[in-house]
């Protein structure tokens, strides 16, 4: 038994089971966001397995790689998702150095 | 594996039988609603040997339909309004009798659709057949897994991708494809490995755009067709393990929206030795129809209302958007 199982994610569908008005606006409003819109499926499936990369998300990856696989999407450019999300993730910690290097500052003498 | 042992295999390897499924959803039995397509598996024999072929085609294969059946599917074409000749193979280039057969069948008025690889059309031999499927205004459907070499030619074999693609310039440069000119060339799209196809929509611009800014071709329609648990490809779930996770996923995408469209219910498919069935892949696992008919007694009155023969391999043309010869059996996507 672990925290994260595969089979797990087939039961993603039964969270609204004691609340399931709430659970159906998500689900509404997920598969609206997800979905073609001005950016096309391909396109924010990519962005969502960005996500699903740099929130460590098991079940996110999995459901995310295989519908890259669906539509077409190679290893090399997931691959590329997955350096963006490493690259963005470095630079949102680089970029809150800022705060350290303030408040370092402000303490010297 | 022989088609007894690949069905007790798909039996136990799913948790719900499919018949019980479409009972849970009030659609069991499944009748069909007619005759409008006559799929006619013409030969078995092929030059290439695809890892997803549930056919199990090859070169070493021999079966092949004979004059006399084919004259015999003529006549029966002849005498019922069946609107849509479907030749699949094999490669269907390498029955001898094709082309004559097409130059009859042409004379019939119906949609005339050839399943051809294309590969072999560029052989002095077979080359011919490009000038035989314009002159009959032939649908010519050819499989493209993927709209990047490396996948295509994984399944398909190695350099298959550049060949196919020298051929869709020649028959791109005849007017198939292009918009208007009456020439179809679509596409088939199914996935290399084992996951379902995704939205049928956003793969066809996919290819669309990839296909035209890579290599300067063109086709009409793409069509996402999901891999069946059938023949090598069944085979392969099973060397790699991938089998139950694969029906577990046909399983949970079962969609009852996709079943009432599946193509059994207005196709009939024909081998090479006259032997009717509901769909080419109850053809491989040796499922005929449920009077057992053949050519030789042809009803097209008892066949329109025949109850479909179902199996554990029918998830695959009702998960997610549907699966058929003509793509996404889902309304909504086109």
């Amino acid at each position: 038994m672990h925290y994260y199982e595969k089979k797990d994610l087939a039961d993603f569908p039964n969270i609204g089971e004691w609340t399931s008005e709430e659970a159906q606006k998500f689900f509404d409003y997920y598969t609206k966001a997800t979905g073609d819109g001005k950016l096309s499926e391909r396109e924010k499936t990519l962005i969502a397995l960005a996500v699903a990369a740099t929130q460590n998300c098991p079940y996110c990856i999995d459901a995310y790689t295989n519908k890259c696989l669906s539509l077409g999407v190679d290893k090399e450019e997931m691959m590329e998702v997955f350096h963006v999300g490493a690259a963005m993730m470095a630079g949102i910690t680089l970029a809150h150095s800022t705060q350290m290097r303030k408040i370092v500052k402000k303490k010297e003498l | 594996m022989d088609a007894h042992e690949q069905l007790s295999v798909l039996d136990t390897s799913c948790l719900q039988k499919f018949v019980d499924t479409l009972a849970v959803n009030g659609q069991y039995p499944l009748k069909a609603a007619g005759v409008d397509v006559l799929q006619m598996n013409i030969c078995r024999k092929c030059n290439l040997f695809c890892k997803h072929c549930h056919v199990e085609a090859g070169p070493h294969r021999t079966e092949m339909m004979s004059k006399s059946l084919l004259e015999k599917c003529l006549d029966i074409l002849r005498n019922n309004a069946i609107s849509t000749i479907d030749i699949t193979g094999g490669a269907p280039e390498i029955n001898p009798y094709l082309e004559w057969f097409l130059d009859n069948a042409s004379q019939l008025k119906r949609r005339l659709i050839v399943r051809s690889n294309l590969t072999l059309l560029l052989e002095d031999s077979y080359r011919h057949f490009i000038d035989s499927y314009v002159r009959n205004n032939v649908e010519i459907v050819t499989s493209l897994p993927h709209y990047k070499a490396e996948g295509t030619d994984k399944q398909r074999g190695k350099c298959a991708f550049a060949t196919i693609i020298e051929v869709i310039k020649k028959l791109n440069a005849r007017g198939y494809g292009k918009e208007n000119s009456g020439l179809v060339l679509n596409l088939v799209h199914n996935p290399t490995g084992f996951y379902l196809p995704g939205s049928q929509p956003a793969l066809a611009r996919e290819y669309k755009s990839r296909l035209l800014k890579d290599h300067g071709v063109y086709f009409n329609d793409l069509f996402c067709i999901t891999n069946m648990p059938v023949g090598r490809y069944l085979e392969h779930l099973q060397k790699t393990d991938s089998l139950s996770d694969y029906m577990t996923e046909l399983v949970n995408a079962f969609n009852s929206a996709a079943a009432e469209n599946v193509m059994c219910k207005n196709t009939l498919s024909v081998s090479y030795d006259g032997q009717l069935y509901d769909c080419d892949f109850n053809q491989m696992l040796e499922l005929p129809t449920e009077t057992n008919a053949h050519l030789d007694d042809f009803d097209i009155g008892t066949l329109s209302h025949r109850r479909i023969v179902l199996a554990n391999h029918c998830y695959g043309c009702t998960a997610g958007s549907g699966s058929s010869c003509q793509g996404s059996t889902e309304k909504s996507e086109k």
